[in-house]
């Protein structure tokens, strides 16, 4: 099996490549996407390699972008559109919850919606103000809608083939810090990650780290740190986060009896909060410590001079296994 | 030069062949309006307003939800569909009884979504309408994307979308109008400017003197059409229509009209509106000018009017009996179309629903 040393960025970029080349139903239009090819360069050459008919920019209109793109998708299409930064997506926030989430069970299946909505979220690059927010829980919240995080480049290509080939309407979150963190192995092949599937990313024994998006590095880091002081650390990888693999989640907690959930995004109502509550509703006779956190704050998100104060990191986590190991 | 470049929406120039006296601009008329056509069309009218009636009725006794009234805007809808194929696509928001109807969809779904039942908006298979659109002016957007699919498959698909003249405040109205004037999507925006949106006055919502002058900054033509007039409504929609099947882009038509009706049946008009204005538009609605000009043609009398109203009747309760008789949602209808497959824990809760009902 041929494959390359691939950043995600480039991940990405091959997947829409390859789905655009596969299926002709594939547009990918937003801000910039065009003959800019993203302000991340993620859809680098797509423009140049497959014309202003499929790779295009469109008007700075969030809303406009997913509210045409419902159309498109009701129309036939598999519109993979860009929100420029996640920041921006509640300008198109009731194009999402009061439509593209509806449209196959307000039509009781006639009209459905596939359709997927690719923006770049969460800090650790030092960015501005509404470009280094977690904003995954609001869209967790909606019925209708699947929300996948990618934390590798081989992940963030076979989810994404996942989503734009998903019969529903999925938000692709995609970490920007690591966009050009590291490089991976990543198959020419088409490949699928299934959506709605967690994944075992580190065997371990005493205590099981929960995390995704940027937040499975640290807890790698964390879990290497530990090991050193004999402490045995699994890794799930959550990569969906609506609907989330409560099974996996389940089993692996079940195995060591002990879970520290990761996330950027603030502490309260959160995904976080989600995974605590069905780990306590399934396990709770089970487990030999409290279940922890380690999260942002509930405060606005500090800017790149206070970013670090916020962002949970390897020293966060590793304090917190401590604890929990007691 | 057609009829929408000679009107001036920024002179308020309103297109009008036929007026209140039921006296028409031969030179104007559309061929394609026979008297057979607008007797059918008279006849349509009748039976939409019939079973609005008659679903007011069953409002009042509680047997449907609240719902919006489609009096006075039913020849306006039924003269847009008379300009479109039926490949053509509806995009409307929820006053739309007539062309939904018109298009395809049994009026017993429309009803019936009004009842409070998903089902309604199931639409037949093959008919090319969306389901009502509850935000205002959210579902333009949608309208813009449906035309803009056909147009990069190369179908001969255009596309009609409905909104009121408060939706011309929300941004998705900007929104859609720019996309469509950007990408020359194959767009008819309709504006029924019935004068209000809910209590609110069309002064309120823009300071701009037309709302078919706003087409302006899109790039598009836009008309003021006598809403009332469905001569000048078919005639102005061919129009736009034949534009957007060259591929010429997209057109925004003001139907200036009036909504005779409350907001909806959970609304009180008499509150921010004088019976007087309502009495004053009266003479000028389309049934009453229609009549007037079937009357002149000899095909109008009082007793054809009163065959019509009582052959309607049974076909409006035939509508009354299918909603009645309707099932109410199952557990499984509410789950099964969240998406295309449940997930794991959507099972549970589903079964866990069922037990809980003794299912």
């Amino acid at each position: 099996m041929k494959t390359n040393a691939l950043h995600m960025v480039g991940a990405i970029n091959e997947a829409l490549r390859q789905e655009m080349t596969k299926d002709e139903r594939v547009v990918v239009y937003g801000e910039d996407v065009g003959v800019d090819g993203g302000v991340f360069r993620v859809t680098d050459g797509l423009h140049a390699e497959f014309g202003d008919q499929r790779c295009f920019d469109s008007p700075l209109a969030e809303s406009g972008i997913v509210g045409t793109a419902i159309g498109l998708a009701i129309n036939g299409m598999r519109p993979v559109v860009e929100i420029q930064f996640s920041g921006f997506l509640f300008e198109a926030f009731a194009q999402i919850m009061c439509h593209a989430v509806r449209v196959r069970n307000r039509s009781r299946g006639r009209f459905t919606c596939p359709m997927v909505i690719r923006t770049p979220y969460s800090g650790g690059i030092k960015a501005l103000e509404h470009h280094i927010e977690s904003e995954e829980a609001y869209l967790a919240h909606l019925a209708g809608l699947k929300v996948v995080i990618p934390s590798t480049p081989f992940d963030a290509k076979g989810l994404l083939l996942a989503a734009i080939r998903d019969p529903d309407p999925v938000v692709f979150f995609e970490p920007k810090r690591l966009y050009r963190s590291f490089k991976q192995e990543v198959p020419e092949q088409d490949y699928i990650i299934p959506i709605g599937k967690a994944a075992l990313v580190r065997e371990g024994t005493d205590l099981t780290l929960i995390a995704y998006g940027a937040m499975v590095r640290e807890c790698h880091e964390a879990a290497a740190q530990a090991e050193k002081e004999g402490i045995s650390c699994q890794i799930i990888d959550v990569r969906t986060i609506s609907p989330i693999d409560r099974e996996t989640i389940i089993a692996a907690v079940q195995s060591t009896g002990r879970a520290i959930i990761v996330q950027e995004a603030p502490r309260s109502f959160s995904v976080a909060s989600e995974i605590m509550s069905f780990l306590y509703e399934n396990l709770f006779q089970s487990l030999k410590a409290p279940i922890a956190r380690v999260t942002g704050f509930d405060i606005v998100n500090p800017m790149a001079r206070g970013e670090d104060l916020y962002l949970p990191n390897q020293n966060r986590v590793f304090q917190e296994i401590k604890k929990v190991m007691g | 030069m057609g009829i929408i470049d000679k009107f001036d929406p920024l002179k308020e120039q309103m297109v009008q062949i036929l007026d209140q006296d039921g006296n028409h601009k031969e030179d104007m008329l559309p061929a394609e309006m026979t008297d057979e056509v607008v007797k059918e069309m008279y006849e349509k009218i009748w039976y939409v307003r019939l079973c609005n009636d008659r679903a007011f009725k069953m409002q009042r006794s509680g047997r449907l939800g609240t719902f919006a009234s489609v009096k006075g805007h039913e020849a306006c809808q039924l003269a847009v569909n008379l300009a479109l194929k039926e490949t053509d696509w509806v995009v409307p928001y929820f006053r739309e009884q007539a062309i939904m109807w018109d298009h395809g969809v049994p009026m017993e779904n429309i009803y019936l979504y009004w009842k409070g039942n998903e089902w309604g908006s199931h639409i037949p298979e093959g008919v090319k309408c969306l389901p009502p659109s509850v935000p205002v002016g959210s579902q333009m957007l949608h309208a813009v994307g449906i035309s803009w699919a056909a147009k990069m498959r190369g179908e001969d698909e255009i596309t009609a979308t409905f909104f009121g003249d408060g939706a011309t405040s929300e941004g998705d109205f900007h929104e859609a109008m720019n996309f469509a004037g950007v990408f020359k999507t194959g767009t008819i925006f309709i504006c029924q400017n019935n004068q209000y949106a809910i209590s609110v006055r069309r002064n309120v919502q823009t300071a701009a003197k037309t709302i078919a002058q706003k087409a302006i900054a899109y790039g598009m033509p836009g008309v003021l059409v006598d809403g009332n007039d469905p001569f000048a409504m078919y005639a102005v929609t061919k129009e736009a229509a034949e534009r957007a099947r060259k591929g010429e882009g997209p057109t925004l038509i003001e139907a200036y009209l009036y909504r005779f009706d409350d907001h909806t049946t959970s609304d009180d008009a008499s509150k921010y509106r004088d019976e007087s204005e309502v009495e004053n538009w009266k003479p000028r609605d389309a049934v009453i000018r229609m009549q007037k000009y079937l009357a002149k043609k000899g095909l109008w009398s009082e007793k054809y009017q009163e065959e019509l109203i009582e052959s309607l009747k049974p076909k409006v309760e035939e509508m009354v009996k299918k909603i009645d008789e309707h099932p109410d949602p199952t557990v499984d209808d509410i789950f099964g179309y969240t998406f295309a497959e449940l997930s794991p824990e959507m099972e549970r809760q589903k079964e866990y629903l069922k037990k809980s009902l003794g299912q």
